[in-house]
């Protein structure tokens, strides 16, 4: 694409186009959920400031035999690793493990 | 009342610049005007708020604090597909300096009248071109008038550029801050302002719509911001054509005809002298006592400084041997110290033209330039021969500064 094609001024003339710009590539941190420690309160999916901590209606059985009847899931298309999970967890399920590239 | 019937009825009166700016502004019906006062463009703002209120003009006007504010007031407002306008002069337009850029980037076709005045300190407030040259990058199209006629047209023909969609600039229109802003001249204005209006149509361009969003000066990378910053030197190139364009059917529709480089007995000049804005008058003045006395020499004008008239400038040259421009600001510590001789000496370079450019800097603070002063630099100029050139700039007048 040379300047040409590009709208005028920079300016973004598609609504609703930030989906396409997949942030997970920022990230220098990858939060991993400890499913057998998390107590499914919430708190990381109202902290994060990306909307990417997803709630799955998947069943989650705990290594102690306790039923959940959903799961939390991070979306790491778009996660850009700041650690606010991490930080709020008041169980500490949340680890920030170094991405390998 | 004395009226020119062709080819419409215009009426002539007697104004002063700034009102000429705001008789315009009013004919081609603006929606948003921004206005802080600064001298000496005030003239122009009150004018226009006056004809708010007497129901001429059908404007919002908003007050503002400060420059920096207006023209963002303006930016927003035009960003909503208006037709908006400010003014300003002086600190003002050092004031607004971050925003021209924000404006131009954003591709939005504003107009602004700027009455040029001195920059502090020491403070004054009288006719220098400081202010203009320093916004000289910042990609606005830049026209300099030289009587409150061609003040009139040309803030006509600037919404005429502006809002063409190959254009899409911030056009200023500069004239001399005092000599031009606060003196009176006759001149013509359209009697129908419904004929102004329609020949400055309204066009569509993208625009902040609640039903059909978009982002306007957004963040963008190193890895296209270039290409971005590369659309507006080619919309100021492509600019050029469309004012020599829109300069014809000024011409045509109200029968005053405007050139990017005006020129006075250039044909078998061999010395010319050029400079800008009001004191042109003066030096068509000082042409002719010199013609008198036997000398062989023109006047040449700059009408346009930006985008820069290169082919017009080298026409007008050919075949002179000496170019004496006269300056009205100060690039410090530069080679040469006057900004439109900097330019000049560039072009001629690149046009391969092989005469010698003189640079003189003149009525710095509001210091009167008359026909005497031309006349002065005109003889000391041959006085001195090549180390005229050699001296890179002549300051003028200065006391205390010597050349001989």
């Amino acid at each position: 694409m040379s300047w040409r094609e590009l709208p005028i001024g920079g300016m973004i003339v598609e609504p609703g186009n930030s989906i396409a710009r997949k942030t997970g590539d920022w990230r220098v941190f990858r939060p991993i959920i400890d499913q057998d420690l998390c107590t499914r309160c919430l708190i990381c999916w109202m902290y994060c400031p990306d909307g990417v901590i997803k709630v799955v209606d998947t069943p989650y059985r705990t290594s102690k035999g306790r039923v959940w009847s959903f799961t939390l899931e991070i979306d790491y298309d778009y996660c850009k690793g700041c650690g606010i999970c991490a930080e709020e967890c008041p169980v500490k399920a949340i680890s920030m493990v170094e991405e390998v590239r | 009342m004395e009226t020119l019937e062709s080819p419409i009825r215009q009426v002539r009166v007697v104004l002063n610049s700034n009102y000429a700016v705001a008789y315009a502004v009013r004919d081609v019906d603006v929606d948003v005007i921004a206005t802080y006062p600064i001298t000496p463009q005030t003239g122009v703002v009150e004018k226009l708020a006056e004809m708010i209120a007497e129901g001429e003009l059908d404007a919002e006007m908003i007050h503002v604090e400060s420059e920096h504010s207006a023209l963002s007031a303006i930016i927003g407002a035009s960003a909503t597909g208006a037709r908006v306008f400010t003014a300003t002069a002086s600190q003002g337009l050092e004031f607004m300096h971050e925003v021209l850029h924000i404006a131009s980037g954003m591709r939005l076709p504003l107009v602004m009248s700027v009455a040029t005045r001195a920059i502090s300190a020491p403070i004054n407030i009288w006719c220098d071109y400081s202010d203009l040259m320093n916004v000289r990058d910042s990609s606005w199209i830049t026209f300099i008038a030289s009587t409150a006629q061609e003040v009139y047209d040309t803030i006509i023909e600037a919404y005429m550029v502006a809002e063409d969609p190959r254009v899409l600039l911030p056009v200023i229109v500069a004239y001399d801050g005092f000599w031009m802003s606060h003196t009176y001249e006759p001149l013509y204005v359209v009697d129908d302002r419904s004929y102004v209006r329609s020949l400055v149509p309204r066009r569509d361009r993208v625009k902040l719509d609640p039903l059909k969003p978009v982002t306007m000066g957004s963040i963008v990378g190193p890895d296209w911001f270039y290409e971005i910053k590369y659309q507006q030197v080619e919309a100021m190139k492509e600019a050029y054509d469309i004012i020599r364009d829109r300069d014809r059917d000024v011409g045509k529709a109200l029968g005053r005809w405007y050139e990017p480089v005006e020129t006075y007995n250039i044909d078998d000049a061999e010395i010319a002298i050029l400079t800008y804005g009001g004191i042109y008058g003066s030096l068509l003045e000082s042409v002719d006592k010199l013609r008198a006395k036997g000398y062989r020499v023109g006047a040449i004008r700059l009408r346009l400084w930006r985008p820069f008239p290169v082919n017009e400038l080298y026409k007008a040259v050919k075949g002179l041997s000496t170019l004496i421009v006269v300056d009205r600001a100060i690039s410090y510590g530069a080679s040469v110290a006057g900004p439109v001789a900097l330019e000049v000496i560039a072009t001629l370079h690149r046009m391969g033209a092989g005469l010698d450019v003189v640079n003189y800097v003149a009525g710095i603070g509001g210091r009167p330039i008359t026909e005497r002063d031309f006349e002065g630099m005109f003889e000391l100029t041959l006085k001195l021969s090549r180390k005229a050139r050699e001296l890179g700039t002549l300051y003028w007048g200065v006391r205390g500064v010597s050349y001989e």
